[in-house]
């Protein structure tokens, strides 16, 4: 596998419907960046997660739900016919809200994807493992006990243990949903930081935990209310000078 | 009467109808240890009966009965482990998916005599494979599918489901998700599953009146395709077709068959146990 | 409002080698769905070779003489009625003994016993549930039966002795079912009841057992099922008399023969294709109707419960 470079994608006239008729998209038209740190943000239930999803196309195992519209990663149809929908998982990595260790080691949590797609020298992965968990900012703590239970750790290195597990993939862009609910402040902090670092390498999509968050970390954002969106810009316009009244409202905590 | 009275004396009488539905069951148990220990020595275990049966052991029905157990739960074993992947992890919400639960409900309904007819006609005379431990084995082990398949498919069921999201989500496919991060975990389960319904094979009697058992047959069978004594055919027939039979060899009988189930459910229980002790999620 | 940035037109990037799919996979997944099917063959294969080994005798025997009263083979009498009658007598008694005891100890359970109680009792009823039905039989052989025959009946192998037997055992099946029903009971409805005064008993039998009632129905039916199908127990407790009792309580006091007794005693003695052995697979046919509607219904019923999967969404 090649070292991966950061991708851009485009979202084109996305339209996502439940098996229950709801709308969870309705015509997102949306252009992600190379190399930036991308934020989707709104309130609950606004789509957030669901457009997160349909970029690995995790949203296949939705059952029922319908898609119109497509979506381009580096001018490349993820929905195609004949797309390798397991590379694409590992080219666009998902770190999950709550930190889903799988049973087993340390070790074994990262290099599961590896193994996955048919990786076994040990040398390689080991070099992965010390890799990814060191850009995860996790590795000073683990390295004497990778063999133990991965499950045996707190809630922030947990977390950092699955942004590793993702990163051992090299994938070229990281989906994050809510990356720091349930983490105290001094872990959320330690996570924002190597997103900083990340996003040398990576293309990163993220929906935050607050609106706060968000106004820190995003190089660029976009809000969404009800499956629409309503405004995309860079972050600090988005945040101090909104130009719809929706985001405004929004940010200023007028509702949601 | 005033309500509160009412209420006593109801709740009292629920408790007694408990008790009397659950004493027998310790005393039927009590009862058939008692008679049957003492006509329990090795030669009981070891030898082949003798003088119409009267005398001498049971050990060729027990060896019967354990190979049949054996050759069911190869019968069974991955079919129904195969069925129950489908029915968890595959399986649409579709039409023929409520017609495969609709065909193991009723296969768990079917009367075990039917089972035997259906071993007679099929497995013994169709696949000409004779009275025969290979058909009582098939038979008993189409007999079992329904329970581990059900017990299989709630242990599958019982396995996080953010564990597949994961998985998949790291780019594994359906089926590597199935074989790493969701049968290691089912495995314990199933496994009871298995033993369980292996516990119900081995203490059935009418599946195998016609596929299997013998009547008296002292020489242990040379091949899959003899017949063989089976311990429940065994105590039925040294019961009520042998006049003069020892009672304490009957007991003594029904104690070693209770003893063989009963073993198997308590090793079932035993891993289940474990298994929810042990696991971290 | 659409906002639209910058919408390049996509261009076709170099691919990345996608790792090939196994084949070995897909051996694998085709396997396991047939094995999903293969439950549908299964049941139908049962049927089929029932059909094969049975329908002859639906052809090469009146309707008058299956429907007569005698049941007689020697003599080529092959009446179902007294067989049917033995079946059903059984079986209504079973259920009457089982019904009132396994859904009192279900409420036992599930509403009143503490729950020490509850995990030293569940493990017992389920000891009942292994106790192979052939030690049951030879208990009620040598036990139950002179038991009843000294409380005055001319014998002690009768239908009612047959029903006690099939009572205990189908209880593990209508306790755990009626369990699961009341269990399902909202814990608002009994809150409700209770915030409104009624007294515990009240609020079980006024609002739990009927909010519970489908799945006593299933209950009910499965317990008939179970009990209509059991044989070796009852081959030895009920005499095997083929004839069909007056109708009244003394019907129950009396030896009958049952359908699956039937088969069970007479299928090693008869001549493989000969009239008598068919007409015993046709029993069968009758057996595997009356389970397969049975089970059809109560699957229903059962099916229209909730989904089943565990926890743990992302």
């Amino acid at each position: 596998m090649s070292k991966a470079v950061a991708s851009q994608i485009s979202i084109q006239d996305v339209t996502y419907t439940y098996a229950d008729g709801n709308d969870a998209l309705k015509h997102i038209s949306l252009d992600i960046r190379s190399n930036e740190l991308f934020v989707l943000f709104g309130p609950a239930r606004s789509g957030k997660s669901t457009l997160l999803r349909l970029l690995n196309r995790l949203s296949d195992l939705t059952e029922g739900a319908q898609r119109q519209g497509a979506i381009y990663i580096d001018g490349e149809d993820i929905f195609a016919r004949g797309v390798d929908v397991h590379d694409l998982r590992r080219r666009i990595s998902m770190v999950f809200a709550i930190p889903t260790p799988l049973p087993g080691s340390i070790r074994e949590n990262i290099t599961y994807g590896l193994r996955m797609a048919g990786m076994k020298e040990t040398v390689l992965l080991e070099e992965r493992v010390k890799q990814s968990l060191k850009q995860a900012a996790l590795w000073d703590e683990v390295k004497d006990r990778l063999d133990s239970s991965a499950f045996a750790l707190s809630g922030g290195q947990k977390q950092r243990l699955c942004l590793a597990r993702s990163l051992a993939l090299e994938p070229e862009v990281i989906l994050l949903d809510n990356p720091t609910s349930g983490l105290d402040p001094l872990s959320t902090a330690t996570v924002e930081e190597s997103l900083q670092e990340l996003k040398q390498s990576y293309t990163i999509i993220m929906v935050p935990h607050s609106t706060q968050q968000a106004a820190r970390v995003a190089d660029r954002a976009a809000f969404l209310l009800d499956g629409e969106l309503v405004e995309v810009g860079a972050s600090e316009q988005m945040f101090m000078n909104p130009k719809d009244k929706r985001t405004e409202d929004y940010i200023t905590g007028r509702f949601g | 009467m005033t309500r509160q009275n009412m209420n006593k004396l109801m709740i009292g009488m629920v408790s007694l109808v408990a008790t009397i539905v659950v004493i027998p069951i310790v005393l039927v148990i009590i009862y058939v240890v008692y008679n049957g220990i003492g006509a329990i020595n090795w030669e009981f275990l070891t030898a082949a009966p003798r003088n119409g049966m009267r005398e001498g052991g049971i050990m060729p029905a027990l060896l019967g009965t354990v190979f049949l157990t054996f050759g069911t739960a190869i019968v069974s074993f991955p079919l129904a482990i195969a069925a129950a992947i489908y029915l968890a992890e595959y399986a649409g919400d579709n039409m023929l998916t409520r017609w495969v639960r609709l065909a193991i409900v009723n296969l768990a309904g079917i009367p075990s005599i039917v089972y035997g007819l259906f071993g007679l006609g099929a497995f013994v005379l169709f696949w000409n494979l004779g009275t025969s431990i290979i058909a009582g084995s098939l038979t008993l082990g189409v007999l079992t599918l329904p329970v581990v398949i059900s017990t299989a498919e709630e242990a599958i069921l019982s396995v996080p489901q953010s564990f597949r999201t994961v998985s998949l989500s790291l780019g594994a496919s359906r089926w590597q998700t199935i074989r790493h991060q969701v049968l290691p975990h089912a495995m314990p389960g199933i496994i009871t599953g298995i033993i369980l319904g292996l516990g119900r094979a081995a203490g059935e009697t009418a599946p195998i009146l016609f596929t299997v058992a013998a009547f008296y047959l002292p020489e242990l069978p040379k091949s899959i395709f003899d017949q063989t004594m089976a311990l429940p055919y065994h105590l039925y027939v040294i019961s009520t077709q042998v006049p003069d039979m020892p009672l304490s060899n009957q007991y003594g009988t029904a104690l070693v068959l209770l003893m063989i189930v009963f073993s198997m459910t308590l090793v079932a229980t035993v891993i289940r146990t474990n298994m929810r002790r042990r696991r971290e999620w | 409002m659409i906002v639209n940035m910058e919408q390049s037109a996509p261009t076709v990037a170099p691919k990345r080698k996608p790792v090939p799919r196994h084949w070995g996979e897909w051996v694998i997944e085709n396997l396991i769905q047939l094995a999903g099917v293969s439950t549908l063959i299964i049941i139908g294969l049962i049927f089929a070779f029932l059909l094969r080994e049975g329908l002859p005798a639906f052809f090469e025997i009146s309707p008058a003489t299956l429907l007569g009263v005698r049941w007689y083979p020697i003599e080529e009498m092959y009446g179902l009625l007294p067989l049917l009658a033995g079946s059903f007598i059984v079986t209504i008694g079973a259920v009457v003994i089982a019904l009132p005891l396994g859904l009192t100890t279900a409420i036992y359970l599930g509403e009143v016993a503490p729950r020490w109680q509850r995990e030293l009792l569940k493990p017992l009823i389920e000891m009942l549930a292994g106790i192979p039905s052939i030690v049951l039989g030879f208990l009620g052989w040598v036990v139950l039966a002179p038991l009843i025959q000294k409380a005055g009946a001319p014998t002690g192998l009768t239908a009612f002795t047959g029903s006690l037997i099939l009572a205990y055992m189908s209880l593990p099946t209508i306790i755990s079912i009626s369990e699961d029903a009341l269990y399902a009971v909202p814990k608002e409805y009994r809150d409700g009841a209770l915030a409104i005064g009624a007294t515990k008993w009240q609020t079980i039998w006024r609002v739990v057992v009927p909010a519970a009632r489908s799945g006593i129905v299933i209950a009910i039916m499965l317990g008939i099922g179970r009990a209509i199908g059991e044989t070796m127990a009852v081959m030895m407790v009920t005499g095997n008399a083929a004839n069909i009792p007056a109708l009244g309580i003394g019907m129950f006091f009396q030896p009958v023969r049952t359908m699956t007794a039937t088969i069970a005693a007479e299928m090693g003695e008869v001549a493989k294709g000969s009239l008598h052995y068919s007409t015993l697979f046709a029993i069968g046919i009758v057996l595997f109707l009356i389970t397969f509607s049975i089970n059809s219904i109560a699957g229903r019923l059962v099916g229209s419960q909730g989904s089943r999967r565990s926890g743990g969404q992302l």
